[in-house]
């Protein structure tokens, strides 16, 4: 009797430890994915009780749409003006905090203290530095002798200010993850070099970038996924709404899919620009994937 | 510990600018929730703080319900987050250290749900939790994090390493069962990693805006949605808006300044063997 159960204790309760989160998980992550291909394939509105079958309809109306395009447009834009030079930014700050330093937790503590603020307070808060006539980032541009800049009007402009926001939260974070990878490269290569004449730089092109090749794939990867779900900086910055500004200059994707959700109530519409902002995710991660393998075998 | 060699006083200085750059923002953001609004203005822009944070807090009490929003943040993100330790530890174990069948194929699962991004899923969850009639409960708020892969992720990759699989063999020829082990020999050694867990979720819920924004009322908000409502008024009140930014960072901030240490190791451990 006993050693049936302790057998059946070995055998069957890992499924038990692991089945909260299979469970929730299928219920609250996988099934509504699933499900949000099917609301797609309707004419699916919240305030009707019918839900008529259309097929492909929605995909059709989407690519038919400008104001998808202008939002795909818009994303990628603010995702390429944030990701390069968030990352860039990263390597180099890690490259320094590689050093022996004093105050390591200090510098450290200050990497991260963006990234503990909320999106929510970030967007208000550069929202206010960018604002046309009382901004902080004006008036100081104004002591260079550039003229004031309404941020919020232009397309390039709001992206830029959009993109700020974005690489002020997250280039510390990056840092911080990088640290930890060039810890990891061995101290010999480094002094090798360094008896050989290297500098500082050559170092960090020649050793340490390649070395921490997995983890720059990686941060690439999180940060595309990050970047198309662009939400709170654009709806609040400066009072942008759910358009993005008054002719949509920096409306989102996931704006755009809030708009016909919530703002329409046109869920078959917003299902199918779920399903194609998934796509273009993995579309992104497999074009990310591919080039750095070419990368590394060149 | 990193490489060795004495850093050159620019290096102290790049840091530096960078530090004044990291708190910068969070600072103005003080500075002008200290203002009256008339103050703001000045040419050129004020740069210490004024004497009306006091008043200007009361005035986010009076505007919008921020009280009511500091306690359901509260609530949203500990349930949340002891939920989500909970449920990592155990499937952390089991994936660290039991052996049971179908495990690889079933951790690939984990890992591949992490790059799917949430906001997927929205539409087909609203009318999920309409159906069940949650749509402006905290319940709707709560339900889909109460579990994450990254946390399963987590404490399986620090399990795998920090549990000595003879210690839970001991423990077996002891009579122990798979439960008793985990929790007379596993938990007390996942302490500082559920620690570390434990914080990065909590801050995670605490300024989760999409979703809260979805199903949730100005009327019965958490903090983010609450502070949304005070930035999207027709004329934006600035000291009202940063004010309320400060507010809903500050605890934030503290637990941050009081555990930034272990948060700080705890994301580079998590993201060298990612």
């Amino acid at each position: 009797m006993k050693s049936w159960l302790h057998r059946a204790d070995v055998k069957a309760s890992p499924y038990l430890y692991i089945s909260p989160f299979y469970l929730l998980f299928g219920l609250l992550g996988a099934f509504p994915l699933v499900y949000t291909a099917w609301v797609s394939l309707h004419d699916w509105s919240l305030l009707e009780d019918e839900h008529p079958f259309v097929g492909l309809a929605n995909y059709k109306a989407l690519f038919a749409d400008s104001l998808f395009w202008n939002a795909l447009g818009n994303t990628a834009s603010i995702w390429v003006i944030s990701t390069v030079p968030q990352l860039l930014f990263a390597i180099l700050l890690a490259h320094i905090l590689n050093n022996r330093l004093r105050g390591q937790t200090l510098w450290r503590t200050g990497l991260l203290l963006p990234n503990v603020t909320s999106v929510v307070a970030v967007a208000i808060i550069f929202g206010q530095l960018f604002g046309r006539d009382y901004g902080m980032i004006n008036w100081v541009l104004g002591q260079f002798g550039i003229g004031h800049i309404d941020w919020q009007a232009g397309t390039a402009t709001s992206h830029i200010a959009i993109s700020a926001m974005i690489i002020w939260r997250w280039t510390g974070y990056n840092a911080l993850i990088y640290l930890a990878a060039m810890q990891a490269v061995p101290d010999s290569l480094h002094e090798a070099a360094i008896l050989d004449g290297a500098t500082s730089m050559q170092r960090l092109w020649r050793i340490t970038i390649p070395s921490i090749r997995p983890t720059i794939i990686f941060t690439v990867i999180v940060s595309t996924i990050g970047g198309l779900q662009v939400f709170a900086e654009p709806l609040l910055f400066g009072g942008g709404g759910l358009t993005g500004g008054s002719d949509g200059q920096f409306q989102t994707l996931a704006l755009y899919l809030y708009q016909a959700g919530f703002g329409r109530f046109d869920f078959g519409y917003a299902s199918a620009t779920a399903w194609l902002m998934f796509l273009v995710i993995v579309l992104a991660a497999m074009l990310n994937f591919l080039l750095t393998r070419r990368i590394r075998r060149a | 510990m990193g490489f060795i060699r004495r850093a050159h006083p620019l290096t102290y200085l790049t840091l530096i600018a960078f530090l004044f750059f990291s708190a910068f923002p969070l600072y103005y953001s003080l500075i002008v929730a200290s203002m009256d609004n008339s103050a703001l203005g000045q040419v050129p822009p004020p740069l210490f703080p004024g004497t009306h944070l006091v008043e200007n807090i009361r005035r986010v009490f009076d505007t919008v319900a921020f009280g009511k929003a500091l306690i359901n943040s509260v609530i949203v993100s500990s349930v949340i987050t002891f939920s989500v330790v909970l449920f990592s530890s155990l499937a952390g174990f089991a994936f660290a250290k039991l052996r049971f069948r179908g495990r690889p194929a079933l951790y690939v699962g984990v890992i591949a749900t992490m790059m799917v991004p949430g906001q997927l899923g929205v539409i087909p969850l609203y009318i999920l939790m309409a159906k069940w009639q949650l749509i402006d409960t905290l319940y709707a708020v709560i339900a889909p994090s109460l579990v994450s892969a990254f946390g399963v992720f987590f404490m399986s990759q620090f399990l795998s390493s920090a549990v000595p699989t003879e210690l839970l063999e001991a423990g077996r020829v002891d009579g122990c069962t798979t439960l008793g082990l985990f929790w007379h020999v596993v938990l007390p050694i996942a302490r500082p990693a559920a620690a570390v867990l434990g914080m990065l979720t909590f801050m995670n819920a605490w300024n989760d805006f999409f979703w809260p924004l979805v199903v949730l009322t100005p009327e019965n908000p958490t903090v983010q949605v609450s502070l949304s409502t005070v930035a999207s008024g027709y004329i934006t009140d600035y000291s009202l808006t940063l004010t309320g930014a400060a507010l809903a960072t500050m605890p934030l901030i503290v637990v941050f300044a009081l555990l930034g240490k272990q948060i700080i190791h705890g994301i580079m451990q998590g993201a060298l063997k990612g």
